[in-house]
C-alpha cells in the first residue's frame, strides 16, 4: 500500500504549553486510521496542524505528493501564498465536532458552496452531484431545510456530504459525535462505516471504542502530546504495552463494549 | 373579590375533572386604568381641534407642491446619506479587523474624529469646506471650484453619511465578530480564500445581525436630514420656514412636517419587518424557506 498522509516531527505550543511534542504518523491510501487519547492530548491540534487550519511551530504535514502550506526549497520550507494554500486545504475534507454548517445556506446550498465557488464548477453539476452525496447520508428529503431546523445526527450527515463533495484525497474527523445525543450517533457511525468501506482514506478523532475496534484498519493513542501506541486495532485496544494508554483504555475495556447499532432513517 | 385558595384535607371530596368550569382572573385595575387614558387623549384631541390650530391650513399644505417638493429632497438626502453610511460602516468595519496595523489605526481615527463631533457641526464644516479648499483638484478628474461642486445637497449628504458610516464601523465590527469561528474555518477547509470567505459567509450573517440597527439608522437618517435646513438646503423643514415666514401659520407648517416625517418613518418600519423576516428565514426553526421577497433578491433558485 502506498502511503497518503506522513506527518513528519510535528511540533506545536500554545505559549510555554508544548501541545504536540513531535507526532510522526503514516497513513495508506485506504487506511482508516483513529487517534484516540484522552481530552487534551492534542488530538484536535493534530488534525488541524494536517490541514494548516493551525500553523505547525516543527515539523510538516505530507498529503500525496505535497507538503501542506509550504514548498520545499533546498532545506527551506517556504510558506505557500494563501489561493495555494487554500487548493491544498480543499483536498483535505475535514469534518468538526460542532458540525460547522454555514447557518444562512440551505442543505443543498451548503453541500454545492465549496463546488461552486473553489471548484468553479456550473451550478447544475454541482446540485446534482450534491444530491447523490445526500442520497448517501440519508438527507435527501432535508435539501431545501436550514441547520438551525435538523437535529445534531442530521447536521453531522450534512456537514460529511459537504466535505464529500470537495473529493478530497483524506477525511479528517474531529470527534464527529461527541457532541450528538447518544441515540444520534448510530446513524453518524453507519455514515462512517460505509465511507470507510468505499476504500476513503480517513483519520478519525473519536472516543468511540466500538467504531474503532470494528472499522480502523490501525489505531493510534495519544497521551500529552505524543504517540503512545500505534499499531493493528485489535492488538493496540486489548492487549496495549504502555503502562499509560492501558489506564486509559481500561476506562472503556470495563465497560461492556457496546457495538453501536445502526438506525439511520 | 379576592379569595384565598381553601384547604380541601379529604382527597376523597375532590370534585371530577369533567363538568367543571374554568372563569378567569378579572382585572378591574386594567379597565379602570384604561378608561382614564381614554379620557385624558380625549382631552388632548379636544384641545388640540379647539386651539388655535387651523385644521384647514394643515390640509391645504400637507400637499403644497413647495413641501412636496422638500419632502422628495428630504427622501433623497436620506437615501444618499445611508447609503454612503453604510458602505462607509462596512468598509471602515471590514479594516478595522485587519491584520495590517496602518488598516486598523485609520479605521479607529475615522471612528474617532466622526463619533465624537456633533453632526451639525460636521455639516457646517462640510458646507464651508470651501474657505480651507477654494479649488477641487484631482488630476485627470475634476479640476472646479468648491462652492460649485459642495452644493448644500452634496454637504448634507457627505456630511450626514460620514457621521453614520462612523457609527455603523462599530455596529459592522462586532458583527462581523459575532459570525461563528467554526464555520470560518470549515470555509477555509472547503478551500474558500479570504474574499470568498467574507463575501459568501461572513457578511451575509453580519447583515442579519446588524438589520435592525440599520433600520434604525434609517428612520434617524430621515429625521437627522431636517438639519440640512441650517445649510440651506430646501428640504421639507426648511421649505416649510420659508412659507411660514411669509403666512405666519407656524405651527399649521410645522404639524405638516411632523405627519410627513410620521409616514417616513412607517412606510421603514414596514421596509424593515419585511426585510428582517427575509434575512431571518434561515433561523427559524420549522418554518419553510419564504417566498415573496425571496424571489424578488435571487432570480435563479437552487
Ligand atoms: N488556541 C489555543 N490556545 C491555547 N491553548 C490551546 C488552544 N487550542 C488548544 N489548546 C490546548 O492544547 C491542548 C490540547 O488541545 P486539543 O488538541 O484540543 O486536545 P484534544 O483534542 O485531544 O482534547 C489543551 O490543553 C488545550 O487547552
Ligand atoms: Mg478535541
Amino acid at each position: 500500500m502506498t502511503t497518503a498522509v506522513r506527518t513528519v516531527g510535528i511540533r506545536k505550543s500554545y505559549g510555554t504549553h508544548e501541545v504536540l511534542k513531535g507526532i510522526d504518523i503514516d497513513v495508506a491510501h485506504g487506511e482508516v486510521l483513529c487517534i484516540l487519547g484522552p481530552s487534551g492530548s492534542g488530538k484536535s491540534t493534530l488534525l488541524r496542524c494536517i490541514n494548516h487550519l493551525e500553523v505547525p511551530d516543527g515539523g510538516y504535514a505530507w498529503v500525496d505528493g505535497q507538503i501542506i502550506g509550504y514548498a520545499l526549497r533546498g532545506d527551506v520550507l517556504q510558506e505557500l501564498p494563501v489561493h495555494q494554500l487554500r487548493q491544498q486545504q480543499s483536498q483535505l475534507g475535514m469534518v468538526f465536532q460542532h458540525f460547522n454548517l454555514f447557518s444562512h445556506k440551505t442543505v443543498l446550498e451548503n453541500v454545492i458552496e465549496g463546488p461552486v465557488v473553489v471548484r468553479r464548477q456550473s451550478r447544475d453539476t454541482a446540485i446534482a452531484k450534491a444530491r447523490a452525496l445526500l442520497e448517501m447520508v440519508g438527507m435527501s428529503a432535508r435539501e431545501q431545510a436550514y441547520p438551525a431546523q435538523l437535529s445534531g445526527g442530521q447536521k453531522q450527515r450534512v456537514a460529511i456530504a459537504r466535505a464529500l463533495a470537495m473529493e478530497p484525497r483524506v477525511m479528517l474527523f474531529d470527534e464527529p459525535t461527541s457532541a450528538l445525543d447518544p441515540e444520534l450517533v448510530g446513524e453518524v457511525l453507519e455514515v462512517m462505516r460505509r465511507l470507510a468501506s468505499s476504500g476513503t482514506t480517513m483519520i478519525v478523532v473519536t472516543h468511540e471504542i466500538g467504531f474503532a475496534r470494528e472499522v480502523a484498519d490501525r489505531v493510534v493513542v495519544m497521551i500529552d502530546g505524543e504517540v503512545r501506541e500505534c499499531g493493528p486495532a485489535q492488538s493496540v485496544l486489548s492487549d496495549p504495552a504502555d503502562p499509560r494508554v492501558r489506564a486509559f483504555l481500561s476506562r472503556f475495556l470495563t465497560e461492556t463494549p457496546t457495538i453501536t447499532t445502526s438506525n439511520s432513517e | 373579590m379576592t379569595q384565598t385558595a381553601e384547604q380541601i384535607t379529604d382527597a376523597s371530596r375532590l370534585p371530577s375533572a369533567e363538568g367543571l368550569r374554568r372563569r378567569a382572573l378579572r382585572h378591574p385595575g386594567h379597565w379602570i386604568g384604561g378608561a382614564v387614558i381614554v379620557a385624558l387623549l380625549a382631552l388632548l384631541v379636544r384641545s388640540f381641534a379647539t386651539g388655535n390650530i387651523q385644521w384647514a391650513v394643515v390640509g391645504e399644505f400637507l400637499t403644497a407642491p413647495t413641501i412636496i417638493r422638500g419632502f422628495v429632497w428630504t427622501l433623497l438626502i436620506t437615501a444618499a446619506a445611508l447609503v454612503l453610511g453604510i458602505v462607509l460602516g462596512f468598509v471602515f468595519g471590514m479594516m478595522r479587523l485587519s491584520a495590517n496595523p496602518v488598516m486598523r489605526g485609520t479605521a479607529a481615527l475615522y471612528v474617532w474624529i466622526f463619533r465624537g463631533t456633533p453632526v451639525l457641526l460636521q455639516l457646517l464644516i462640510w458646507f464651508n469646506i470651501a474657505l480651507v479648499f477654494p479649488t477641487l483638484y484631482i488630476p485627470g478628474l475634476i479640476d472646479a471650484k468648491m462652492v460649485a461642486v459642495v452644493t448644500p445637497f452634496v454637504a448634507a449628504v457627505i456630511g450626514l453619511g460620514v457621521n453614520e458610516g462612523s457609527y455603523l464601523t462599530e455596529v459592522v465590527r462586532g458583527g462581523i465578530q459575532s459570525v461563528d469561528r467554526g464555520q470560518v474555518e470549515a470555509a477555509h477547509t472547503l478551500g474558500m480564500t479570504p474574499v470568498q470567505t467574507m463575501r459568501r459567509i461572513i457578511l451575509p450573517q453580519t447583515i442579519r445581525m446588524i438589520l435592525p440597527v440599520l433600520g434604525n439608522s434609517a428612520a434617524g437618517m430621515l429625521k437627522f436630514s431636517s438639519l440640512a435646513a441650517t445649510i440651506s438646503m430646501t428640504e421639507m423643514l426648511n421649505a416649510a420656514q420659508r412659507i411660514y415666514f411669509i403666512n405666519g401659520a407656524v405651527i399649521e407648517l410645522l404639524f405638516v412636517c411632523a405627519i410627513w416625517y410620521l409616514a417616513g418613518t412607517t412606510v421603514l418600519s414596514v421596509i424593515q419587518y419585511y426585510l428582517e423576516r427575509h434575512f431571518g428565514r434561515s433561523t427559524v426553526v420549522g418554518a419553510r424557506p419564504s417566498r415573496g421577497l425571496r424571489s424578488f433578491f435571487k432570480t435563479r433558485e437552487a
